[in-house]
This record gives structure tokens, C-alpha cells and sequence, in this order.
């Protein structure tokens, strides 16, 4: 019984964590389309490349990040992140150039404030909830069977 | 075990109607077009056009760095002769036109010679095109898509963004409101 509840919730826990990484850029770096040919220095700088345009949104397919997008803005937007990565911008101007134009909206990873701060706090809270419920019910059913074998 | 109470059975139920009641109400609100979730808040808002430096559509050697506003409010418009949605924006935009608002344009990722052609042909709204044929100012100001429309103060604040099709309604209920002098 035990077993069971704590299977369980494992089981649901961890369906729940594989849907929200949505930052797997190795899967990603297929997925340039051919027209779009890249070609890079230097290794480290193809790196970056690909790690901001997965953790970068597309403004106009909403559920998308700019490598898996297709809408123009999208290339223009894998255009201009190419051309800054080639102008040495570091990583934080590259994100800070982005967000002046199009709002906090095309992070992915938003920062804690006022507005996203239910972002941050409902998961965690939702976890803690759960495991408080397994707690609760685990240690209920060992009082009552004490008091069976009593 | 004691058997649970039976209110206890109703807080499913209670939690599916509280949530049915909260959708219920986003629903009524995208329908009415008072929100809608893929409409982005522009970063613009508050903040003067960004800096640029381009031709007119119709002058291919002119130099335009700055639009001049006379104290007044005015709309800039991103078109194109791609966009579907300009085509059904471009009567209204002719009718402010014709009210006296001043309104620029901002041809965005364009073929300059169609883009004439479509004035030509259309009407002409515009006080002045900027031909931005690589989309950079578009970029710069944060363009995701045409139509899109900004709001200018007299004193070339942004103070709002609107995407998509300018018709009477959203002139009547977000353009107006902004209580500038047009």
C-alpha cells in the first residue's frame, strides 16, 4: 500500500518534469534547415548559437523557440542573434538586446519578479503539497496499523 | 477507517465549477477581443522610436532620420503588399486619412515597386513611407508581424502598440481613449 502511493506519485512527478525541460538543445541543433547554413569560427561561438535559439521565443509562434520556428521573424531574429554572436557580444548583451525589443516575453526562462513570481512558486508549491499528502497518508496508515497489530 | 463525510465527495465538483467559471470568463473575454493572449505588450511603450536612418518607398534618394510631428499625435502603420490583413486595414487607414490624423507608414520586407503600385492603386494614407526592405527598423521596434500599428504621442512617445487589422472599433476603444490631440 505504501509502495503503491509512493510509486505512484513518482510516476507522476517525473511525467510532469519531462514536459516542462523544454531546453533540449542537442535535439535542436538537427533541426537548422538547410537554407539556413550557419557557418562559425569558431566552436565555442556555434555553441552559443544554438543555446539562445533554444532559450530564446519566437514573438510570433508562441509556443515555440526560435529553433524550432518558422515565421520570418523567427530567421530574422537566428539572423541578427548570428550576427551579434560574430560582434562578440557576450551572452547577457545578446539576451538584453533581445528583450529592449521584444519585452521579457522572448525569454524563456523568465526572471523572478512580480509578474512571474506565480511561475516559480506554483510548481514548487504543487511538489511540496504532494509530498505532504504522501507524508500524511503514510504516516496515517503506520498509527493505524500499530493500533491493528495492537 | 471512518468514513469520510459526504460533503468531502462534493469538492471535486466544487473545484470543477470554480475552474469552469474562471474559463468561462477568459472565454467571454477573447470573444469581446478584450484580451487576447497571443498580443504581446510592446517594450516600445513609453520609450521614443528607435534610431533609423532609411529612404522613403517613393524616393529612393531621400534621407529620413526623424518624423515630424508638427505637436501632433500620429499613427505609424507596418504594411505590406504581403499581408492580407493590410489589404483589409488600408480602407480605414484611407478614411483617418481623409479625417485629417496623420498617419506614417513604415513598409516593412517590401518590393518597393508593388508597394507604389498598391498606392497607387488604393489610395495613399500616408504622410510618408519609410521603406525599410530588410526589416531592421522593424526589428529594432520590436515588429513581429504586419499589420502592425504604433500610437505616437506629439512629442514621438510610443504610447501604444496595436497588432493586427485598425478598424473603427479599435480606433473607437484603444486609440481614442489615449486621449491625445490629434
Amino acid at each position: 500500500m505504501i509502495l503503491r502511493a509512493f510509486l505512484i506519485t513518482a510516476i507522476c512527478l517525473f511525467s510532469f518534469s519531462g514536459f516542462t525541460s523544454a531546453n533540449d538543445s542537442e535535439s535542436l541543433a538537427d533541426q537548422d534547415s538547410a537554407n539556413e547554413l550557419k557557418v562559425f569560427s569558431d566552436p565555442d561561438m556555434r555553441q552559443r548559437y544554438y543555446g539562445l535559439i533554444a532559450e530564446l521565443r519566437c514573438p510570433k509562434c508562441q509556443n515555440q523557440n526560435l529553433a524550432d520556428s518558422d515565421a520570418p521573424i523567427a530567421t530574422d531574429l537566428r539572423n541578427e542573434l548570428y550576427l551579434l554572436i560574430n560582434d562578440n557580444y557576450s551572452d547577457a548583451d545578446i539576451l538584453e538586446f533581445m528583450e529592449s525589443r521584444y519585452g521579457e516575453f522572448v525569454l524563456y526562462s523568465p526572471p523572478v519578479n512580480s509578474v512571474t513570481a506565480v511561475l516559480w512558486i506554483i510548481p514548487a508549491g504543487l511538489v511540496l503539497i504532494g509530498f505532504s499528502i504522501v507524508a500524511f497518508i503514510v504516516l496515517r496508515n503506520q498509527e493505524s496499523d500499530e493500533s491493528n497489530n495492537v | 477507517m471512518p468514513k469520510p463525510s459526504r460533503i468531502k465527495l462534493f469538492i471535486p465538483l466544487l473545484v470543477f465549477i470554480l475552474l469552469a467559471l474562471v474559463f468561462l470568463q477568459l472565454e467571454n473575454r477573447m470573444i469581446s477581443g478584450d484580451y487576447d493572449p497571443s498580443m504581446l505588450p510592446s517594450a516600445l511603450i513609453g520609450k521614443p522610436l528607435p534610431e533609423f536612418n532609411l529612404t522613403t518607398l517613393d524616393n529612393p534618394n531621400s534621407v529620413i532620420t526623424s518624423l515630424e510631428l508638427n505637436n501632433k499625435a500620429a499613427l505609424l502603420n507596418v504594411w505590406a503588399t504581403w499581408c492580407v490583413s493590410c489589404r483589409v486595414e488600408h480602407a480605414y487607414l484611407n478614411t483617418l486619412a481623409e479625417k485629417g490624423i496623420t498617419i506614417f507608414g513604415l513598409n516593412y520586407k517590401d518590393d518597393q515597386q508593388k508597394a507604389n503600385q498598391w498606392l497607387a492603386r488604393l489610395g495613399n494614407p500616408y504622410q510618408l513611407n519609410l521603406f525599410d526592405v530588410n526589416g531592421k527598423l522593424g526589428l529594432n521596434m520590436g515588429v513581429y508581424g504586419a499589420p502592425e500599428t504604433y500610437v505616437l504621442d506629439a512629442n514621438g512617445i510610443v504610447r501604444y502598440r496595436h497588432v493586427g487589422v485598425v478598424d473603427e472599433k479599435v480606433w473607437q476603444s484603444r486609440i481614442l481613449p489615449l486621449g491625445l490631440n490629434w
